[in-house]
């Protein structure tokens, strides 16, 4: 998370669900809260009730919008422009909380002379290389010291070394960038020195007024061309966020995937944050920025990652090229100020954990067991590589990428290319019987006879079948107890890979190959109850960690780089303080107060609100009664309240650290993001973004729309992926006239695996269906609740219809933009089948994050598709239309 | 004779009546028990649906994509006992009568849009913002129905197995093993609510999950709700939360807000399960001013005993002549 983790310090939510009940106002946009987290839409709808104004932001009218105040329709998409249009509203109106902002975020330091934005460059950021599509972020730097002392001269040499080696492959860029911008989880990307900042604001080079040129040109009317938002409704939105800010008054947002899911995604997260950073709403009780994740342990799977490119904690992968040692993995980040700078513990004490009692100081405590990052292995170029015939096995485990995944058939294309596949499901899944269900058996694309992947389908245990934890939305681990034993052959997770781990071992005992050393070296011995199922707490326990005498640490400040302390994810030490699984505490909300802290265990350190430290003014005292949350008690020396403070306890506000202070000691009394190395909220990014410094509005790369506001249409710094199977509709198409989108509905779960095949979940949405506005039916003769199809460059499905005008014809201008709803859930099993929209989505990737764009073009006729072979011959007639060349098919015809 | 006299006593079908459970022979018993779905924070998620079919073990209801908004259960019957309802609508479109009938033509807008839409038009300007819900274009209201748990229940006064009862907390319930299918409390309801199953013949309806209230638990329903949208307890605790929240949100500007069925004096004595909408009843498919089906049983029988009396006497009377 990126957006977050550069912005704030922390890639994760800053606030917690139930806080959102203190808020005074709530914008919900890139999320349809009420339909895919109802549970937590409890707390929106408290809020409401004590008064509070609710806004939903999104292209179609959804439970949501229902129940909030105001709904404002928005074209897919094109959501940095809206926010950016706030961020105008606020700077040049003087709106921001100007206190704060001095105070906690980076307005004040004074960039590189050498820093040029899109509005001197026609929509580049300086430092963009064109041959690799990539940025050299060193002009975006904090203007360097005057005299620099030997540290900091050893950190410019390293930065500039870094972007001389990232010159020479694309590929080792690729792994590096990658790696680096999405291990912001937990520590802010380093800065080089803290920099030289102007308090006054007034230097034309300082953030604040780079800032205030940059937006200058969201204006209300770009808004209105580039979204189809009303003047007079940006300026409601702007009027409801500004008078609930401030010192009385807190703002919160919540966002889901309709920002994450975007080749601009983790910008518009970005420029989330920038604007709750000039209201001031960081770290304070009722504000904040709530990232809601789409399943129950999504949080989790990045703090204790299922990505390719970083490790528990968010620590960086290491790179092949770069990281020979232990001494070169952590050096960037080592001694830097806040507790980041302590990276070398948490690696060391992750090692430990790893390979126990054979990881030593002597062999740099097994880094040479690591794997190494070659290049870019993320979902997507993994599946390229399967339909390359590079990747030959494959995982899935409670995934369904035949549904769920973008561009459905390459995919289904690389599945079917493997020799051989593990499938993990409750349910035989669309992704485990690709080969004789597929689509591209109908239409004779594949082959069954010619399939070589052998499929081992094993069944899961369910939730309720096995122990474990969930790390849900707002960072909290929850535990669950087991309530009966799996059935017939199903097991957990942990029964399964503990079981693969012994019978490996068993395979490689007595090797002498060196190769087999680290399975072999391995700490893997987990105590097992009478069924066979490995002791779920146990593993809690090693992910907490333990000191040189076995007991359980508490916190990840204990943890040593001595190679004394062992710990599987730094983040998650204190889970299993005092022996007790923390995360199992089920303290009823009544029976506590509000932040109700007794309830789970919330990393870091239990923490329920990040960084606030920022709940009170830069002298300790709070920003004013109703807003009262932590604060500094003078008497006692320490800072207090109703949460674990996100600070140095004893530090004074007005502690400044002395100089050449390391690693948390240089935080200084008024740093409130702790993780961050220079201890601001950053509302300029001087490194850590792929794309940027500043979010800026491109366009989705398929579009009707000719980006209003910079001559660059695309993302310039976006991942393409190319290959036949993904071909793109050009922009400004005839052919392709209309938008799509996809979504969710509370009555199903992602792909349907846990809906499609229960009665009582499909008896309440049992078809598949897309919506549309009464304009567009009238435009294309559909008719309510009859079939049409819809068509991209990659296939066409069919759906029933509703015309409805919860979806939105809008205006941009002179030009009208017709939009298409989808939800996405269906697929060719279960007891409602249909067929798959992300078929239609095509595969073009933020560079932050690898995560596809879920808007397209597309067109939309009535009656049901062709079917077998005429559908590719349907299919193909559209892109010969289109003109889309399969020899080149990223080419979008935006990139002139 | 005393059961019957008892029966048929005024207050038993008719008017006000503090406590059925009494006056169904409880003498002692635990306070009268009801919902109050409060349909201005129902956000549609239909958990209510789910719970009440997985606790009462509820077979599904088919599986049809019916084109009326998200709503693909349509109405309350023997398998379907809580319904949420999604009333979609053009804001500004009439808010009183009935709600629109799909007559099956096709065209190029849902059934019951009433505007026609021409190319070009601008759907964007329009009327201001609804104050509970919605934007210048469209207003989705939401509410999940339930059976109303009557103080004057028709359904149980018309049931000759005594399969319907009134349980000690003044709920109804019917029991799956009792009933023989006669299907007589069907037209009985004034609201529609009570159905037979099809392949069945047994009449089914929500029980209050009165398996649950007897282990002093909340209904599944209830239970469920993410939004307390659904309330349960003691319905007199009930209906002064009920009015404070009415009160409330006619501070805040919705003055659309209004209770149903939390009259005690109204044609059912007052519901044991109520509402607050935010339109009229009508709109959500509620009739407007029920009035159990029974009122006029105790008359009937004057009447018909009277009948009975003068067929007697001119048969006497007729057997008189003929003497003559």
């Amino acid at each position: 998370m990126p957006g977050l983790g550069t912005s704030f310090g922390r890639g994760g939510a800053t606030t917690s669900l139930q806080d959102l009940q203190n808020a005074d106002c709530i914008l919900i946009e890139g999320s349809n809260m009420a339909e895919a987290h109802p549970v937590g839409f409890q707390w929106v709808m408290e809020a409401k009730r004590r008064g509070a104004t609710i806004i939903h932001v999104d292209p179609r009218f959804t439970r949501t919008s229902a129940v909030s105040d105001l709904h404002v329709p928005i074209r897919a998409g094109s959501d940095i422009a809206f926010l950016g249009g706030l961020v105008n509203q606020v700077l040049s109106n003087d709106l921001d909380f100007r206190e704060y902002v001095v105070a906690y975020t980076n307005a004040a330091n004074i960039i590189d002379a050498d820093y040029q934005g899109p509005d001197d460059l026609d929509g580049l950021f300086s430092g963009f290389d064109p041959e690799t599509g990539q940025y050299d972020p060193i002009s975006w730097r904090y203007e360097p010291p005057e005299e620099m002392n030997e540290e900091e001269r050893q950190r410019d040499r390293e930065l500039r070394e870094e972007a001389d080696a990232a010159g020479t492959g694309q590929d080792a860029k690729r792994s590096h960038q990658a790696a680096r911008s999405e291990s912001h989880g937990s520590g802010g990307a380093p800065v080089n020195w803290k920099g030289l900042r102007d308090e006054t604001l007034q230097h034309p080079r300082c953030v604040f007024q780079i800032l205030k040129r940059h937006f200058a040109r969201y204006t209300p009317e770009m808004v209105e061309e580039v979204c189809g938002i009303r003047p007079e409704q940006l300026h409601q939105v702007a009027e409801a966020l500004t008078s609930n800010s401030g010192r009385e008054r807190t703002t919160a947002f919540a966002y889901a995937v309709g920002w994450t899911h975007h080749s601009t995604g983790a910008q518009m997260i970005r420029t989330a944050s920038i604007l709750q950073l000039l209201l001031g709403n960081i770290g304070r009780p009722g504000g904040g920025i709530l990232a809601l994740r789409g399943h129950a342990s999504i949080q989790g799977s990045t703090d204790i990652p299922t990505l390719f490119n970083i490790l528990p904690g968010y620590l960086p992968m290491p790179l092949a090229d770069h990281h020979q040692s232990l001494d070169e993995w952590v050096r960037a980040d080592e001694g830097k100020a806040g507790f980041w700078g302590n990276i070398r513990s948490y690696a060391v004490s992750l090692l430990k954990s790893y390979w126990g009692d054979a990881a030593t100081p002597e062999n740099d405590f097994c880094f040479d067991y690591l794997p190494r990052l070659t290049g870019d292995h993320s979902t997507y170029s993994t599946v390229k590589g399967q339909i390359e015939g590079k990747v030959k096995g494959y995982f899935l485990v409670g995934e369904n990428p035949a549904v769920g995944s973008a561009n459905g058939k390459m995919q289904r294309l690389g599945l079917a290319n493997l020799d051989w596949l593990v499938v993990r499901d409750l349910q035989m899944i669309e992704s485990a019987d690709f080969w004789k269900n597929g689509p591209e058996i109908e239409t004779g694309e594949l082959v069954t006879e010619d399939i070589g992947t052998e499929v081992f389908f094993m069944p899961a245990a369910n939730h309720v079948e096995k122990a474990g934890s969930f790390t849900q939305t707002q960072r909290m681990l929850q535990w669950r107890d087991q309530a009966v034993q799996p059935p017939d052959d199903c097991q957990s997770e942990l029964e399964f890979y503990v079981d693969l781990g012994n019978r490996i071992r068993e395979k490689l005992a007595g090797s002498t190959d060196e190769m087999d050393r680290p399975l072999l070296d391995l700490a893997w011995d987990y105590p097992v109850d009478e069924h066979g199922e490995p002791d779920a707490e146990a593993v809690l326990r090693e992910i907490n960690g333990t000191g040189p005498d076995g007991a359980p640490l508490s916190s990840y400040t204990e943890l040593k780089a001595d190679g004394s302390t062992s710990c599987g994810c730094w983040i998650y030490c204190g889970v299993f303080a005092d022996g007790v699984n923390q995360a199992r505490r089920r303290k009823p909300h009544w029976e506590q107060d509000q932040v109700a802290s007794e309830w789970g265990w919330v990393w870091p350190a239990n923490r329920r609100i990040l960084y606030n430290r920022a709940s009170a003014a830069p002298d300790g005292t709070p920003w004013s009664e109703r807003k009262r949350y932590v604060w500094w008690d003078a008497e006692q020396g320490r800072w207090t309240g109703s949460d674990v403070p996100d600070f140095v306890v004893d530090r004074a506000p007005d502690h400044v650290p002395a100089d050449g202070a390391k690693g948390p000691d240089a935080i200084g009394g008024q740093d409130p993001f702790v993780m961050q190395t220079d201890g601001k909220g950053w509302l300029f990014a001087p490194v850590g973004v792929a794309d940027g410094p500043l979010p800026a509005h491109y366009e989705p790369p398929e579009s009707p729309v000719h980006n209003p506001v910079y001559a660059q249409q695309n993302n310039p710094g976006r991942k393409q992926l190319s290959t036949p199977s993904n071909p793109i509709n050009p922009s400004f198409s005839d052919v392709f006239p209309y938008v799509f989108t996809t979504y969710r509905l509370t009555e199903h779960h992602t792909t349907g695996a846990m809906s499609r095949t229960l009665p009582y979940l499909t008896e309440l949405q049992p078809e598949p269906f897309c919506e549309v506005s009464p304009r567009l039916a009238a435009e294309r003769g559909l008719e309510h609740g009859e079939w049409v199809t819809i068509v991209t460059a990659r296939t066409a499905i069919e759906a029933r219809v509703l015309v409805t005008e919860r979806l939105r014809s809008l205006r941009l201008g002179e030009q009208w933009v017709e939009q298409v709803g989808l939800p996405y859930h269906w697929g060719v099993n279960g007891i409602s089948k249909g067929d798959s929209p992300n078929d239609l989505v095509n595969v073009t990737m933020d560079p932050n994050v690898s995560i596809q764009d879920k808007v397209g073009t597309c067109d939309i006729r009535p009656g049901r598709r062709p079917r077998g072979p005429e559908l590719t011959a349907y299919v193909e007639d559209y892109r010969r239309r289109a003109g889309v060349d399969l020899d080149n098919p990223t080419d979008g015809g935006t990139d002139t | 004779m005393s059961r019957l006299s008892e029966f048929l006593s005024p207050e038993s079908l008719w008017g006000r009546l503090d406590d059925p459970s009494q006056n169904a022979g409880y003498e002692d018993h635990p306070t009268r028990k009801g919902f109050f779905t409060d349909t201005s924070v129902c956000i549609g998620c239909k958990a209510c649906e789910v719970a009440c079919k997985e606790w009462n073990q509820v077979p599904d209801d088919g599986y049809l994509l019916t084109g009326m908004s998200y709503d693909n259960t349509q109405q309350l019957g023997a398998s379907t006992w809580r319904h949420v309802a999604f009333i979609e609508q053009p804001v500004g479109a009439p808010s009183t009568g009935a709600p629109p009938t799909d007559l099956g033509m096709p065209g190029s807008k849902p059934p019951g849009w009433e505007r026609e839409v021409t190319l070009g038009e601008d759907l964007v300007d329009g009327d201001p913002q609804g104050a509970a819900s919605g934007d210048s274009g469209v207003r989705w209201l939401m509410s999940s129905d339930v059976c109303k748990h009557c103080t004057h229940a028709a359904c149980l006064d018309v049931c000759p197995t005594g399969s319907l009862f009134r349980t000690e907390f003044g709920t109804v319930v019917v029991q799956e093993d009792i009933c023989n299918g006669c299907g007589y409390c069907v037209p009985a309801c004034p609201y529609g609510v009570i159905d037979q199953r099809k392949d069945d013949g047994r009449a089914f309806k929500c029980t209050l999950c009165y398996d649950r209230l007897k282990e002093g638990q909340t209904p599944a329903c209830a239970q469920a709700c993410p939004t307390e949208s659904i309330q349960f307890g003691d319905l007199d605790e009930l209906r002064e939360r009920a009015a404070a929240r009415v009160e409330q949100l006619h501070d805040q500007g919705v003055d659309v807000a209004r209770l149903y069925g939390a009259d005690p004096d109204d044609g059912v004595g007052g519901d044991g399960a109520f509402f607050l909408l935010l339109d009229e009843p009508e709109v959500y498919g509620l009739p407007p001013d029920p009035v159990v089906t029974t009122r006029d049983l105790g008359s009937m029988w004057r009447h018909v005993g009277a009948g009975a009396l003068a067929l007697a006497g001119l048969g006497a009377a007729s057997f008189l002549g003929r003497r003559r």
